[in-house]
């Protein structure tokens, strides 16, 4: 499904080398865990796959469905299947939250080549969708995101996770400023989504998260390199030992 | 240099400038107001159009900006006015009543105000003129030497809505005073309305203009309002003259008492806007929502100018407007509060922001704070930004193309100050003239 080749990464702003050279392949229905100190370029890897222009590719690759995810535009990224829950989910004030996924889902659908969703048929997706994830329709009335707490935001980015059906979700620390009910909320919801089609790569920093989405792999990212990968146990293992040989290695 | 000889250099004049006085000059001597029209266009024979030298119009300089000015336009095909309602009313079911003018002149086949009759008294202006205008005594005037706007309306006008809202009227639907500009030919349609709300009565009024684009026709209108203790008004106004037209508008109002008035004029169409607000708190514990919207793209250019005077105290204004710059288009916000030495108490809130989409644009922002009490809040700010690029991303990567997030960034832009007239009705018509401004399809439900 995903295949990251040799990927080289620089901030296009000051032409800072982040990633030098990570390769990783998801296959379908798999969850990948990467961990990683911070500054280890963890968020880097997401933005570049969701396609934020403010990094530059400067060698290696990236397939997805045998596709170059690199010469996608953003949008175009989302439509193939592609979806970032954001560590820090953007308040827009203006936009109305049942716009935002209205418009968000009929664009998806419009670049498959599929028929705009009718508004009861919206309706009934986001009410049977939020009640799931305790997400008051109330709360959707408002702007998007502004002025929910660290856990509705999260709540917020599964939402539209499960709304859009995307193949491939890469998920940013999600689990950063949960609390452990926010928390379990979120992996419940990331679990009612697993399945054979639909891979995930969750990157996050403690190991608390892998306990309620258990991953099938594990890698661990040091300074801009994959340099260990395993099985779910090794998350258990970074839990006692901490990063320090990782940290150390690379300097 | 502009010693004492200067003056006596005469001006010469500009080709907008000669064909406005040669208009004037060509208009009918046995006029019951040519007195009043004369006196009025003394101060653009003498002075010509402003210019970037009188500080009000600096950067809208109509010597440079207007080419030419057309003659007074003749009257317009009322049925391709019935067309163009019936297709195109930005109101279409929301107003109660209606009040039509075509090419500057009313149009009553095309009117109907049966609904609101026993609350509101209407007449058109035009019968007043004929007979020498006494109806002005009423109303305050501006005189004509303060804004060239009144001064060419005063020369020029040749109809408008004079509405009397009685006392206690609750009119539950807005009225909408429609202007529409048909025809090929370029003319000048120039409007003066009179507007009294009595003491407790409750009103929505629409102004809308609409014009065909590409012609270059001029809108002149001025409305005089008085709102009388404890009426509530919301007025907003629509400029939405075709893409080549000129508007010149002003609005004049005086506030008594307990009374709260919320303005809100939205442009988006002419190739240029001057559009002016001066209003008088003349009572205690009076509020008014002064805002607007302006989106202006091309070469257009669009100016709002405000001028509200705190004469009284314990009053309160706020004024929130929005601007939305695209290609090498110019807009421009000059704001002056006046608080008079016996004004204690008052709030005024000012904010002016601008979204600038394109780096061709400009916009000229002039707070003007001129407190004279000494126990008031005041506070005045101004922002101009582009599209916000994380906010883009974030849309853009749950699968919105770059257009449409654009889209929906200007929409939410916009909403700040729309959304606080508190009005969902008035949110979805203003909702849906930007939609068709940005060219977005109508929305379906």
């Amino acid at each position: 499904m995903l295949e990251i080749k040799n990927l080289h990464v620089r901030i296009a702003e000051d032409q800072t080398e982040i990633l030098h050279g990570i390769d990783l392949k998801i296959g379908a229905g798999e969850v990948h865990a990467i961990m990683g100190p911070n500054g280890s370029g963890k968020s880097t890897l997401s933005y570049v796959l969701a396609g934020k222009d403010d990094y530059e590719v400067t060698e290696g690759e990236i397939l997805f469905n045998g596709e170059d995810l690199l010469e996608m535009e953003p949008n175009e990224r989302a439509a193939a299947g592609v979806f970032l829950a954001f560590q820090y989910p953007i308040e827009i004030p203006g936009v109305g939250t049942m716009t935002f996924l209205k418009t968000a889902m009929n664009a998806q659908r419009k670049a498959r080549g599929e028929d705009e969703l009718t508004t009861p048929d919206f309706m009934r997706l986001v009410k049977d969708t939020a009640q799931r994830l305790k997400i008051s329709m109330e709360m959707l009335k408002r702007p998007l995101n502004v002025g929910f707490s660290g856990g509705e935001k999260k709540r917020n980015e599964i939402l539209q996770m499960a709304l859009l059906e995307p193949t491939l979700a890469v998920m940013d620390e999600t689990d950063s400023g949960l609390d452990i009910d926010a928390l379990k909320v979120v992996a419940e919801g990331v679990n009612a989504l697993r399945g054979e089609e639909r891979s995930f790569l969750v990157i996050t920093h403690y190991q608390r998260l892998l306990e309620h989405i258990v991953p099938d792999f594990v890698h661990v990212l040091s300074n801009g390199r994959i340099v260990r990968s395993g099985g779910k146990e090794l998350a258990l293992e970074l839990e006692e030992k901490g990063y320090a040989d990782y940290v150390g290695e690379a300097a | 240099m502009a010693g004492k000889g200067a003056t006596d250099i005469k001006r010469v004049e500009t080709a907008a400038e000669k064909a406005v006085i040669g208009h004037f000059d060509s208009m009918p001597g046995d006029d019951p107001m040519h007195d009043v029209r004369a006196s009025a266009f003394d101060v653009i024979r003498h002075s010509g159009l402003p210019n970037r030298r009188v500080e009000d119009w600096k950067y809208t300089d109509l010597r440079t900006l207007l080419h030419d000015v057309p003659a007074p336009a003749g009257p317009g095909d009322v049925e391709k006015a019935r067309a163009i309602l019936a297709e195109s009313d930005p109101l279409a079911d929301l107003a109660g009543s209606r009040i039509v003018f075509v090419n500057g002149q009313f149009v009553p086949s095309l009117s109907d105000m049966a609904a609101i009759a026993d609350q509101v008294d209407f007449a058109s202006l035009g019968r007043f003129l004929a007979d020498g205008g006494a109806i002005f005594d009423r109303f305050d005037m501006v005189d004509p030497s303060e804004t060239p706007i009144m001064a060419l309306n005063s020369a020029f006008m040749s109809d408008g809505a004079v509405l009397n809202i009685k006392q206690d009227a609750d009119v539950e639907k807005p009225i909408h005073l429609a202007h529409l500009f048909v025809g090929e030919e370029a003319g000048l349609q120039t409007l003066r309305n009179l507007v009294s709300v009595e003491s407790g009565a409750k009103a929505t009024i629409f102004e809308t203009y609409h014009g065909p684009d590409g012609l270059a026709y001029h809108t002149n209108t001025v409305s005089q309002i008085h709102i009388a203790e404890q009426a509530e008004v919301r007025w907003i106004k629509l400029v939405e003259d075709g893409s080549a037209a000129v508007h010149l508008g002003l609005s004049a109002s005086r506030l008594d008492a307990n009374a709260v008035f919320d303005p809100f004029t939205y442009t988006a169409g002419p190739a240029l806007t001057r559009n002016e607000m001066r209003m008088v708190f003349s009572g205690r514990n009076t509020k008014s929502g002064i805002r607007g919207a302006t989106l202006v793209r091309d070469d257009g250019h669009a100016d709002f100018t405000l001028l509200v005077d705190h004469a009284v105290p314990d009053c309160e204004s706020r004024e929130y407007f929005k601007s939305v710059i695209d290609d090498t288009a110019r807009a421009v916000f000059q704001g002056k509060i006046i608080v008079r030495p016996d004004a204690q108490h008052t709030v005024g809130q000012m904010m002016s922001q601008a979204l600038l989409l394109d780096e061709g644009g400009e916009f000229d922002n002039k707070p003007e704070l001129e407190i004279f009490a000494d126990d008031v809040i005041c506070a005045h700010g101004a922002t101009c930004g582009q599209i916000d690029e994380e906010m883009l991303f974030f849309l853009r990567s749950r699968g919105i193309g770059e257009a449409e997030a654009e889209q929906l960034l200007v929409q939410a832009f916009l909403a700040e100050a729309i959304e606080e007239m508190g009005d969902e009705a008035v949110e979805q018509v203003l909702e849906a003239r930007t939609r068709k401004w940005l060219g977005m399809a109508p929305e379906v439900e």
